[in-house]
């Protein structure tokens, strides 16, 4: 943390003392990416960062934007607010990028847009699915995109489908207070449960830090719910399934999009056996854009591709096909172009951008067996 | 019924893993006046030596707690010969302000990708999870191994400071380092063994906190760390029943609170008892008072 700052102490005292100073004109345009390459959602992290190389390099292959070569610059933000707008600043003060690509989660993607909002740095995030990420205070921030859904969708998808398919009547939520991602979905999931006459009957929250849910946990047995909803990310999410089960809890857990990763099952071993959670797309779905997709992401990497891997992927290519639109490296008209953006095909669905900056596309359900993603059903808006 | 009194196992097993580390802050205090805030990062780093020695040598238990015992104890040693026993004699702020950068270099040079590495590692466990059913009310076997562990640490410690000759100097060292001095106790030994020996029980709580909680990344350390150190101060700091009694009183308050009011408060309200005990008893529970020699 000390080291980006003292970067950015640097890039904004060089700015200040020579203003005549631009960098060497190249003929290459910078695109940044803030990703976790480290901390708590790693895996998210390095998906990300494989995707986005894989669809920078397409678009540079087929000859990059208007004849220059997109050069990018990836910065770890450690899943780490703070981190994330150093790297913010880092890219764009220093750097001197056209647009951002990131951050990860919406923690860190809050801060990195309110920086990019004041610093005019169009910026689109594939994963970040808290609304306050396009929006601050019922105000649009409109050099903000992102190509997932939001969580106002995914919790209000996941109360569907436990009073629905899985005919639960009570519902327990546990949720992280310092997180707006966790803390959001718990908000949305209990007042759609509520609203489909189902019972919320333990809402509880636990801090970051926190490793020991039994006190919870007991509470959340003794409320006797169907499900157990979990809206955190998957090293959490391993920890407090791992401890329900040894505490005999027998609620089906359920989730969101946080879930999606190998670690899960690590961490959680058969506790997270028959789990449920909503992502963005699934691998096994035959599209050819999904077909192609998984088959190139393999052959690269040798594994299949996770949601957010994906959704970068498709976030990467807007940008890329936006800027080319605009034809320019002016900020403001990649901007316009990323707004104006219709029927853009990408592998998670056909995209349209809302006023919002968010686009309208359906959900998929996931289930967990036998240690592996199973595809379920998909959710439509 | 039944869910109280699952409630307080649940406490009891947190707070048990305090004690361990709640004694290290005490025992340090007792003797050096030295609030050792890197004590927490001795704890994680007996967390990643149980690691190790689960995941890629799968040592037996016995094996992962002496490793964890062994590698604490040497580096807490270290940290006390390198760091801090050039300032003994300096002004007491500036041992603290070192303490906290030992505390700040531990966790950030541990998470580089050389040593062990800025992510989250779920630990193994050692053994298969049995938990047993009585009248309502489940015992898992993590839990009795906390429990026994624990308990044997405490009369371990007991016997040292009761029962032994080291026991006896570091009880004159507290009392009074420069006459234990005079009178022939070497004192930097015993300061030094002071240091070893809470590592040892950090250690012990590392490995054991790793089996419960199956996770470890460099940071694990802060908040018990903070927490063992309200309960030593809790419990009256430099005095050893004192620290483990503040120890389960912090467990059962954060477990109870959880429990009945709600989990937002937990952390609050635990504070909010350590500000009272402190207003109605300024020394902790069991604390004596220091009368200022002249």
């Amino acid at each position: 943390m000390r080291r980006s700052l003292s970067l950015v102490a640097v890039a904004v005292l060089s700015v200040a003392f020579f203003p005549g100073c631009k960098p060497p004109p190249g003929n290459e345009m910078k695109i940044g990416l803030i990703t976790p390459l480290s901390g708590d959602v790693k895996t998210f992290g390095e998906s990300v960062k494989n995707a986005f190389e894989i669809a920078v390099e397409e678009a540079n292959t087929k000859g990059g934007v208007g004849g220059r070569k997109i050069a990018t610059v990836i910065v770890d933000d450690r899943n780490d607010p703070t981190e994330a707008s150093n790297a913010a600043n880092l890219l764009i003060n220093q750097h001197r990028v056209k647009a951002i690509v990131g951050s990860v989660t919406s923690k860190t993607t809050i801060p990195v847009s309110d920086l990019a909002q004041s610093s005019r740095i169009p910026t689109i995030t594939g994963t970040a699915t808290n609304p306050k990420v396009t929006v601050a205070d019922g105000k649009r921030k409109d050099y903000m995109f992102r190509s997932c859904y939001t969580d106002s969708f995914q919790g209000t998808v996941m109360a569907k489908f436990a009073r629905g398919e899985l005919q639960a009547v009570t519902s327990a939520v546990l949720y992280d207070a310092s997180n707006d991602y966790s803390k959001g979905i718990a908000e949305v999931f209990r007042d759609a449960f509520t609203r489909m006459e189902g019972k919320v009957s333990a809402y509880e929250s636990y801090g970051k830090d926190d490793v020991d849910f039994s006190a919870l946990l007991t509470k959340v047995k003794a409320s006797k719910p169907d499900v157990l909803f979990l809206p955190d990310y998957y090293n959490k999410v391993g920890l407090i399934a791992k401890q329900a089960k040894e505490q005999g809890l027998e609620a089906k857990l359920i989730g969101p999009d946080g879930w999606d990763s190998p670690d899960l099952v690590k961490v959680a071993g058969d506790a997270i056996e028959g789990g449920y959670f909503s992502n963005h797309y699934s691998p096994e779905d035959t599209r050819p854009e999904v077909v192609n997709w998984v088959k190139k992401y393999r052959e690269k990497f040798g594994q299949t591709p996770d949601a957010l891997g994906t959704l970068t992927y498709d976030a990467t290519n807007m940008l890329v096909e936006a800027i080319r639109r605009a034809n320019s490296d002016d900020p403001g008209k990649i901007r316009d172009a990323l707004a104006s953006l219709k029927g853009f095909e990408g592998v998670t669905g056909k995209f349209t951008m809302d006023e919002n900056g968010d686009p309208i596309k359906s959900a998929v359900i996931i289930q967990i067996r036998d240690g592996k993603q199973k595809f379920l059903q998909v959710v439509n808006p | 019924m039944e869910y109280f009194l699952q409630q307080v196992i649940n406490g009891l097993q947190i707070g048990f893993v305090y004690a361990l580390i709640a004694l290290g802050y005490t025992m340090v205090y007792g003797i050096v006046r030295l609030i050792n805030f890197a004590h927490g990062d001795v704890f994680m780093i007996g967390a990643f030596i149980g690691l190790y020695a689960v995941e890629r040598y799968q040592w037996p238990l016995t094996a992962v707690f002496v490793s964890a015992v062994v590698g604490c104890t040497i580096l807490a040693v270290l940290i006390e010969q390198l760091a801090y026993r050039p300032l003994r004699h300096a002004p007491k702020i500036a041992s603290l302000i070192t303490a906290i950068g030992v505390s700040l270099f531990l966790e950030y040079f541990t998470s580089l990708r050389q040593v062990f590495g800025p992510n989250f590692y779920s630990f193994p466990r050692p053994f298969a999870v049995v938990s047993w059913n009585w009248h309502g009310i489940l015992v898992t076997n993590i839990q009795a191994v906390i429990f026994f562990v624990t308990v044997f640490c405490l009369l371990l410690l007991q016997f040292i400071v009761f029962r032994t000759k080291m026991g006896r100097a570091m009880r004159a060292v507290s009392f009074d380092y420069v006459t234990a001095g005079l009178m022939g106790v070497n004192v930097n030994m015993v300061i030094s063994f002071t240091f070893g020996l809470g590592a040892a029980l950090a250690g012990v709580g590392g490995v054991l906190y790793g089996i419960a909680y199956p996770q470890v990344n460099t940071f694990m350390g802060f908040m018990p760390g903070l927490k063992a150190f309200t309960a030593a101060v809790l419990g009256g700091i430099g005095n050893i029943p004192g620290a483990v009694l503040g120890a389960l009183i912090m467990g059962q308050s954060e477990t109870m609170v959880s429990a009945y009011v709600s989990s937002a408060y937990r952390d609050g309200i635990a504070f909010v008892i350590l500000i009272l005990v402190l207003l109605w008893k300024p020394t902790g529970i069991l604390g004596t008072p220091r009368t200022e020699k002249v």
